[in-house]
């Protein structure tokens, strides 16, 4: 077998909840944000991924083709996956800023007497909210 | 085309029905799951599909044709039985042999290839294997022949956990080279999570649930919430299955919608815990309705 280093190794959380195809959109999309994946690079092959991580193909390729509908990859036939750009992730400023007002959030739940698990169900109850309305 | 379809499909030994009035489909290029309770008839159907036993009643075709009356399709059908049977006295490479002779699209040089690399060499002798390795080489025996329709007998039930893993590892390889159907029968749910795409859940012969899993897992929650009898959450189409204290109601529901009211926590459902609840409520049902139509659902 010739000896490839892949530049990307998935790996699953059995317990996040995340179907495992979005798991493996969002490693990816981490990666091109972090830098560890650039243009150019080769994604494992569905082979590889199955593999290793024994989940049906057809994950996998569910994952490859929302990525490349992205337009983050390319898939070339016969050849593979590739990656055609890199992603920005939000800018440190903006992320200092929302860590600064969450922290006064959290900080006016604790006192309104909310303990973790409540101020949790609450952010997941909005949050799933939000998403519904497509506002996020 | 489907890969397998079943229709009023009846197996009688004597007086006694092992199967009876089964009718399914399992599109192809899936890989399903075939699950529910012992003496459902998982076993008999997947004899039926392979052409090893006669229907008494109705029929079952593979890839449209009929395995018990067409043998030219019984070259297409890759079959792994329960108890891996394998002649014990002969080594790996006489079990390839074997094979290759009895196999008319015989893949040799892939079946080599497959037993080195997991590992087990062509003269070592199949009694001498562990479990694990045993199921490999019935593995590689079933892929070799290079099936359209893969069927399997509770292939994970002897194995020890990693064992099991390694086995669907090299089970989706195979599947990601081939593109075969595949139908899996098991107990073991969890494990086919992230293996299998459709579910077939047969209850006593009955077809209780089938569907895509996907599909299965994002349309079906766990709801708590406040006890008031018979209220439900907007956004649920179906009770499935539900348990209350004085207080508070849990249920599994199937959902139309998302469920936004703050009363009621919301969680996601494993195949599992899905698979557990139907079988807890044999009367409820989720069946596909006509092709692409979304799930229907009858609840009694």
């Amino acid at each position: 077998m010739e000896e490839e280093a892949r530049v990307i190794q998935f790996r699953l959380d059995p317990r996040s909840g995340v179907s495992t195809y979005l798991q493996l959109v969002h490693q990816v999309r981490n990666a091109l944000r972090l830098g560890m994946l650039r243009p150019g690079d080769q994604l494992p092959t569905v082979k590889e991924v199955v593999g290793s991580l024994a989940i049906n193909p057809n994950t996998v390729l569910k994952a490859y083709r929302e990525l490349e509908h992205e337009g983050l990859v390319e898939g070339r036939p016969g050849m593979g996956t590739f990656v055609l750009r890199t992603l920005k992730g939000p800018s440190p400023d903006k992320h200092a800023a929302l860590k600064r007002s969450l922290d006064r959030w959290l900080q006016s739940a604790f006192e309104a007497g909310f303990d973790v698990e409540a101020v949790v169900a609450l952010f997941e109850t909005t949050l799933r909210a939000v998403r519904e309305e497509g506002v996020a | 085309m489907s890969a397998v379809v079943a229709t009023g499909l009846g197996k009688r030994y004597g007086r006694v029905w092992a199967l009876r009035d089964c009718s399914l489909e399992i599109p192809e290029g899936r890989v399903a799951a075939l699950v529910g309770p012992n003496g459902a008839g998982k076993t008999t159907l997947l004899h039926l599909a392979t052409g090893l036993l006669e229907p008494s009643a109705g029929s079952i075709s593979v890839l449209g044709r009929r395995p018990d009356r067409d043998p030219s399709v019984l070259p297409l059908i890759g079959f792994m039985a329960q108890e891996v049977p394998l002649y014990r006295t002969f080594t790996a490479g006489d079990m390839l042999e074997f094979g290759r002779r009895m196999n008319p699209r015989w893949d040799e040089g892939f079946a080599r290839k497959r037993l080195e690399r997991v590992g087990i060499r062509p003269n070592d002798r199949v009694g001498h294997l562990s479990g694990g390795q045993r199921s490999q080489v019935a593995l590689t025996l079933a892929l070799a022949k290079r099936p359209s329709v893969l069927l399997l007998d509770e292939p994970l039930a002897s194995l020890d956990p990693l064992a099991r893993r390694e086995f669907l590892k090299a089970l989706m390889e195979g599947v990601a080279e081939d593109g075969a159907t595949v139908v899996l029968s098991s107990h073991l749910i969890s494990d086919l999570e992230r293996v299998c795409d459709y579910l077939i859940l047969l209850s006593a012969s009955r077809t209780q649930v089938a569907g895509e899993v996907e599909q299965l897992l994002e349309t079906h929650r766990v709801i708590s919430g406040p006890r008031k009898d018979g209220a439900v959450p907007a956004g649920v189409a179906a009770v499935i299955e539900q348990s209350s204290s004085e207080r508070q109601t849990t249920m599994l529901v199937r959902t139309e919608g998302p469920i936004l009211d703050p009363a009621w926590s919301v969680q996601k459902v494993g195949l599992e815990e899905l698979v557990l609840g139907y079988l807890g409520q044999p009367n409820a049902t989720a069946l596909p309705g006509p092709r692409l139509a979304p799930i229907r659902m009858e609840v009694s």
